[in-house]
């Protein structure tokens, strides 16, 4: 499982790398479904199929299409791909990359120095024993992320609301 | 079997979630800075899961599910408010957007 692990997380790495610098919205959308989807294997490599499944099913299934159904809504073309050759020069990555440099080496400093780390046994924990925590220990969580769910879809549809709508009810 | 030790883990959701920080530095455009958000809430995710599959336990798969949750929410709110600025400003440049008159 560890050369499947290290496989995957360097496709991660190097996804997630073109997803921040294409210009392209569609190459960067299939990059990052390459990248969640690399991120299943991961996780499935560590031991927790139940959340590789939902990864690909929820985040690669249902977040992506969102993105590729609002990206097709815009009809973005060229002149959006010409847009961002202008924006997105590479002496602007210099700054927020030594930014994410040293907060990187702050991290491994905190990591590597903390202590209590140690070797992950990649045991999997299935999805009987997570049904059975989230709805025992984590059932006020459940509860309110129906709410957090509930609210985001009454903001979503209010948001979404074409122009002529909103003129009539002003 | 030479396994994954913990460190390593949490350095790879560390990498994951630096990467998406520059990707919402660097960019213009909402619908890349809201790709950039999804990306640093999964290496939270990965963050999570690897502490819990370290422990043995369930809790950071369902810290991973809440975490899965947000963003759902997040991003159909973050997406229907990116129609509305393009519907607006005919752009999808953020700083079309700084001038809030109401």
């Amino acid at each position: 499982m560890t050369v499947v692990f290290w496989i995957s997380a360097v496709i991660t790495v190097i996804s997630t790398v073109m997803v921040i610098t294409r210009r392209n919205i569609v190459h960067a959308l299939l990059y990052l479904i390459v990248s969640l989807l690399a991120m299943a294997v991961i996780f499935f490599s560590l031991g927790a199929p139940f959340v590789a499944a939902l990864e690909v099913i929820v985040y690669a299934g249902a977040i992506m299409v969102l993105f590729i159904f609002v990206v097709m809504m815009l009809n973005l073309g060229e002149r959006s791909t010409q847009q961002e050759r202008r924006w997105l020069r590479p002496q602007m990555m210099i700054g927020p990359a030594i930014l994410a440099a040293i907060l990187m080496i702050e991290l491994g400093y905190a990591i590597f120095t903390g202590g209590s780390g140690g070797p992950i046994t990649g045991e999997p924990v299935g999805a009987k024993q997570v049904g059975i925590s989230l709805f025992d220990t984590y059932l006020l969580g459940v509860e309110l992320a129906s709410m957090l769910l509930l609210a985001g879809l009454v903001g979503a549809y209010h948001l979404g609301r074409s122009d002529r709508s909103e003129e009539e009810g002003s | 079997m030479a396994s994954v030790s913990m460190e390593q883990g949490l350095i790879l959701a560390g990498v994951l979630f630096a990467l998406g920080l520059i990707g919402v530095l660097v960019r213009r455009n909402i619908i890349f800075i809201l790709m950039s958000i999804e990306i640093m809430l999964n290496a939270s995710g990965l963050a999570f899961v690897v502490a819990g599959s370290h422990q043995g336990a369930a809790d950071g798969q369902v810290m991973f599910i809440f975490i899965l949750t947000m963003a759902a929410a997040e991003v159909a709110v973050g997406l229907a408010l990116v129609l509305q600025l393009y519907h607006r400003f005919k752009t999808l440049d953020v700083d079309a957007a700084s001038r809030m008159r109401g």
